[in-house]
């Protein structure tokens, strides 16, 4: 039996890596922004942003990736709004991680220990200062664990936009396979395409994570 | 001379429980006033009125001609004039002594990079942590977080300072060089509230001591009187009690 895969694919491989890999950043990218806005929301917004913030959160969470993926592209066109399959992926998979970065970035928020707030304001600093710089700088240094399996997820979920037409690593992938019947290879070779980026995305917050790491906070004590 | 401080019939109820029932004192420039009392009848939420970390619920508190209270206060301002040493440090873990010192120049009172560090290291120098400046509070013993959150207090040239029970997290041994600190502080003519335990550092520093029970001040005056004349007899009672345990010997 032969592996039945041709060398001739990699160009259009490599050009389906590349549109998974602006999806994934495009993505990650939203899902960073509007997911430390949610976390602040629920974390010290008052009963009016916490609460819709709450509903956001939920919905995005309680519902399939797929089907919202299919309400921006197929169904925002009835309410006049047309977007790219393009804008359609990162919009829907960046609103949807969003939801589910905020519940970390809320929970490493949470685990800044509450005197550090005070002593900021004791100072003299503002809320916003005082979230800015002190309760941030220390919560994005204990969210790095668990927001990397989040990255992590995102990188795999976006093959899904296979289904709206963009040519990302699944999408080429599909094309080639059904064109020369060989899904078998291609998707074998597809998987070790996805897992080689999942092992350089780990070796890389690891990196980051050790740059930054501060004694006394979080994992630091970790081998130390 | 107008005091410093005046606070006037202040409350604080946490649901049914009224932590504090209406305290009033005053506080000159230069002062240190030392707050006894056994725990739980709201010394530590007293301090946390007078510079508002904590709200009260009726009274009034007056730094100088300012009302802290006044619900149009400019209180990250009157803030940043009260200097606040907290029980457990409170240092910022994410930054070494040097910039813990330094977030509220910059930040708040805009101070360049340069001036900020220099001023930095002027008090990290007078609590005795030069050489500490880049240590994170993680590898700092108890004793020099303390001092380092001292530092951090003195660096804003606050017009008063108030210390939450300063020493009773640390370990005995180190107990002695944050008193000592702020011995010196009160010796150079430091305005300061203290809560704490410590009965030496009370009767050799303090100007006048202030007992606390139930939410109220059940007697005020200098230490020497407190100790020797107390007028109410629950006064000398707790004293006894508390130099037993940590001494008060001269």
């Amino acid at each position: 039996m032969t592996f039945n895969f041709d060398v001739s694919y990699l160009p259009q491989l490599a050009g389906g890596l590349v549109v998974t890999l602006e999806v994934t950043s495009c993505c990650i990218a939203i899902g960073i922004v509007l997911g430390i806005l949610l976390a602040l929301g629920r974390v010290y917004g008052g009963r009016f942003i916490s609460i819709p913030c709450s509903i956001y959160i939920h919905f995005f969470r309680g519902t399939p990736l797929l089907v919202q993926l299919f309400i921006v592209y197929f169904g925002l066109p009835n309410w006049g709004i047309r977007l790219s399959a393009f804008a359609s992926g990162i919009l829907a998979l960046g609103l949807n991680t969003a939801a589910y970065q905020a519940e970390y970035f809320r929970g490493a928020i949470q685990a800044v220990k509450a005197g550090q707030m005070v002593a900021a304001r004791s100072l003299g600093l503002t809320r916003l200062q005082a979230i800015r710089h002190v309760v941030l700088p220390q919560a994005l240094r204990l969210v790095i664990p668990p927001w990397s399996n989040e990255l992590i997820l995102m990188l795999k979920y976006s093959s899904i936009v296979f289904s709206i037409a963009l040519y990302d690593l699944m999408g080429v992938g599909k094309r080639i396979a059904s064109r020369h019947f060989n899904y078998f290879e291609v998707f074998i070779v597809l998987a070790l395409l996805y897992l080689a980026l999942v092992l350089l995305i780990t070796l890389g917050l690891r990196w980051v994570e050790r740059r930054l790491r501060v004694p006394g906070l979080g994992t630091a004590g970790r081998g130390a | 001379m107008d005091p410093l401080l005046r606070v006037e019939d202040i409350h604080k109820r946490y649901g049914t429980e009224e932590v504090l029932r209406g305290v009033s004192f005053q506080l000159d420039r230069g002062q240190t006033k030392v707050v006894i009392g056994p725990s739980g009848t709201g010394k530590s939420t007293l301090l946390r009125c007078i510079n508002r970390l904590t709200a009260p619920d009726r009274g009034q508190v007056w730094l100088e001609d300012v009302e802290v209270t006044a619900p149009r206060a400019k209180i990250n301002e009157i803030r940043s004039q009260i200097g606040f040493v907290f029980q457990d440090f409170n240092l910022f873990t994410h930054l070494t002594a040097l910039d813990n010192v330094r977030l509220g120049l910059v930040k708040v009172k805009r101070m360049g990079k340069r001036e900020a560090t220099t001023r930095a290291m002027e008090e990290l120098t007078r609590v005795g942590l030069k050489d500490k400046a880049g240590a994170y509070p993680a590898h700092l013993s108890g004793g020099q977080q303390q001092r380092v959150s001292i530092a951090r207090a003195l660096a804003m040239d606050p017009k008063l300072i108030l210390f939450d029970e300063p020493t009773s997290a640390l370990d005995p041994e180190l107990i002695g060089e944050v008193l000592n600190v702020m011995a010196q502080l009160a010796e150079d003519g430091m305005t300061m509230i203290v809560v704490t335990h410590e009965m030496g550092f009370a009767r050799s520093v303090a100007d006048e001591i202030v007992f606390m029970e139930h939410g109220v001040i059940v007697e005020q005056g200098p230490p020497e009187k407190l100790f020797r004349s107390p007028e109410v007899a629950r006064t000398g009672e707790f004293l006894r009690k508390i130099s037993e345990l940590y001494g008060a010997e001269e």
